[in-house]
């Protein structure tokens, strides 16, 4: 008796988690006069409103440049955070405890004090408009060195030891022997970085202006407000399942593994 | 070779942290540096610096749109923490139980974390929308008068609160999950033998072992709400009448729409120490000693 209660209240409290999406996807596919009705059944189905998304804004290009953007970081942070996590972790040098304060407290800056400067020193680089200004900035992790570090911490000694004696430098080590050895720290890192990334926003926002550099949050959000929809809510709703689709794609995949890392950090997306 | 603590020196370490130092000098200390020297000065990027003093403080602590932006954040707050704690203890509690398909529950409460900010944004617009939105309908259809969600000055923030709300608390959920399976049943056994009730037991064991979780929870949502920005971006645009203007919101406006750097970074600077005194005030209040 209990437990069929708790199943109803599970149910209901998952359908208003999951019925919104449903009603965006069929709203996105009906016609807009039939847009405002609740049930998500109609015989009108048609992909008008994403035509019409096509034909106003090219968010063709901005899915590549958010691809582009997305990849380029996350394959950056994995390679470059988890080599200066090795190097914290199983290296010995002059300053290692230093850098690593050095990183803990950089991760206590609230963005709100770093915005306005960072955008200055794009605007200086000249790296305003361009794909720089989107990945150079995010190209290296601080949590990610963190959890590296941490991850390799237990990594057997008598194995890094045992390569040196064959004569394998230490990236070597890093990215033929630990990396093979780490995949789920990897697969945290990867995941984490690539789903803030695509759905990073206000960044490109400050940096970009240009049409053709936008990255698909960004071109989805200024549509909605730009007027460009002109107050169609088919098309803004088609766009939006467009930005929302990869990452439902990647999360239904990875779902395990996405709730794990996040759990495990407490990151938000 | 060099020794250091009886390790041999390895150089190939300075070399493999060189690309952080490098990284940290030029996006976390050069802004950290130019931000302490542009409130003290007025700027648009263009023409030269000039130098002002203290004076963006004293215009900060008379900015009637400053003061705004907190007050909404406090008002965003005092609504989204409340019911994120409540509805995550909950459902947390009942997944906790053995149940079936736990896993696909889980992960639906899940999907809007994941979820871009712009989508949920872009769907709840609709879902609040006077004239057609899904509320609205819904009220109508049961016979009800419409309720102005996101026009009126006093519901606009609280609505905003209640979406962000439904998209973070998976997250919360995912974590109190976590805290509730780490609580040793045998604090529960021996309430047993006491003739516990369960709501005794949930408010002597459950809710003091979970405090650093809701610490924890606490604290995101805090800084969650000083950063918000993409819902009343896209939403209401800060409207209406500066209700729902959040402080990042109001940083960007400053910055970007009438280009006065100096003051945006001062703004910056007051945002992140009233975050500081909030989440101080948060820890007094709420963190106790957990193991008694």
């Amino acid at each position: 008796m209990r437990k069929a209660l708790f199943y109803i209240l599970l149910s209901l409290i998952a359908i208003t988690f999951i019925y919104p999406f449903i009603w965006m996807t069929s709203a996105s596919l009906r016609p807009e006069r039939e847009i405002s009705e609740l049930s998500p059944i109609s015989r009108n189905f048609s992909f008008r409103s994403y035509i019409t998304v096509f034909n106003r804004i090219p968010i063709g290009r901005a899915f590549l440049n958010s691809l582009f953007v997305t990849c380029s970081i996350t394959i950056s942070v994995l390679f470059l955070s988890s080599m200066i996590g090795y190097a914290l972790s199983r290296l010995h040098f002059r300053g290692r405890e230093l850098i690593f304060m050095v990183i803990l407290f950089t991760m206590m800056i609230p963005f709100q004090i770093t915005m306005i400067p960072l955008y200055v020193l794009m605007v200086k680089l000249r790296w305003i408009d361009s794909y720089q200004a989107l990945i150079v900035p995010y190209m290296i992790n601080a949590f990610g060195i963190l959890l590296f570090r941490q991850y390799f911490k237990a990594f057997p000694q008598s194995i890094i030891d045992a390569a040196r004696m064959d004569g394998c430098s230490d990236f070597g080590i890093l990215y033929k022997i630990i990396w093979p050895n780490s995949i789920p720290a990897l697969v945290t890192v990867g995941i984490l970085i690539f789903m803030q990334t695509w759905n990073e926003v206000l960044w490109p926002l400050i940096v970009i202006r240009k049409t053709s550099i936008m990255t698909m949050p960004q071109m989805v959000a200024l549509y909605a407000v730009g007027g460009q929809a002109e107050s169609q809510i088919g098309p803004q709703l088609a766009s939006a399942m467009m930005l929302a689709l990869p990452i439902v794609i990647v999360y239904t995949i990875f779902q395990r593994h996405f709730i794990a890392s996040m759990a495990h950090t407490g990151i938000k997306g | 070779m060099k020794r250091l603590n009886g390790y041999d020196v390895d150089r190939v370490g300075y070399l493999m942290v060189l690309p952080y130092i490098v990284f940290f000098l030029l996006f976390n200390a050069y802004p950290i540096i130019f931000s302490f020297i542009l409130v003290f000065h007025k700027w648009n990027i263009i023409s030269p610096m000039k130098f002002l003093g203290l004076e963006n403080f004293r215009f900060l602590l008379q900015d009637p749109l400053f003061w705004k932006s907190i007050r909404n954040t406090l008002v965003f707050l005092v609504i989204h923490i409340p019911l994120q704690l409540i509805v995550a203890l909950v459902i947390a509690n009942i997944l906790n139980q053995k149940i079936a398909a736990r896993g696909f529950f889980r992960a639906s409460f899940f999907l809007p974390v994941v979820i871009s900010g712009v989508v949920i944004t872009i769907l709840w617009q609709q879902f609040y929308s006077y004239e057609t939105g899904l509320f609205n309908t819904i009220l109508m259809k049961i016979g009800l008068d419409k309720i102005p969600w996101l026009i009126s000055t006093k519901l606009a923030m609280p609505s905003i609160a209640v979406m962000a709300t439904w998209k973070n608390v998976g997250l919360y959920i995912v974590l109190f999950l976590a805290g509730l399976q780490s609580i040793p049943s045998s604090l529960y056994e021996a309430a047993d033998v006491d003739g516990a009730t369960g709501v005794q037991k949930f408010f002597h064991i459950t809710i003091p072992m979970l405090n650093p979780t809701i610490i924890m929870v606490l604290i995101i949502s805090t800084l969650g709400g000083f950063s918000l920005f993409i819902e009343p971006y896209v939403m209401t645009g800060g409207g209406p009448i500066n209700s729902t203007l959040s402080c990042v919101l109001y940083i960007y406006k400053q910055a970007f729409y009438f280009n006065h750097m100096g003051y945006a970074a001062t703004l910056g600077f007051a945002v992140a120490f009233i975050i500081m005194i909030v989440v101080i005030i948060q820890r007094k209040l709420f963190e106790t000693e957990v193991y008694e």
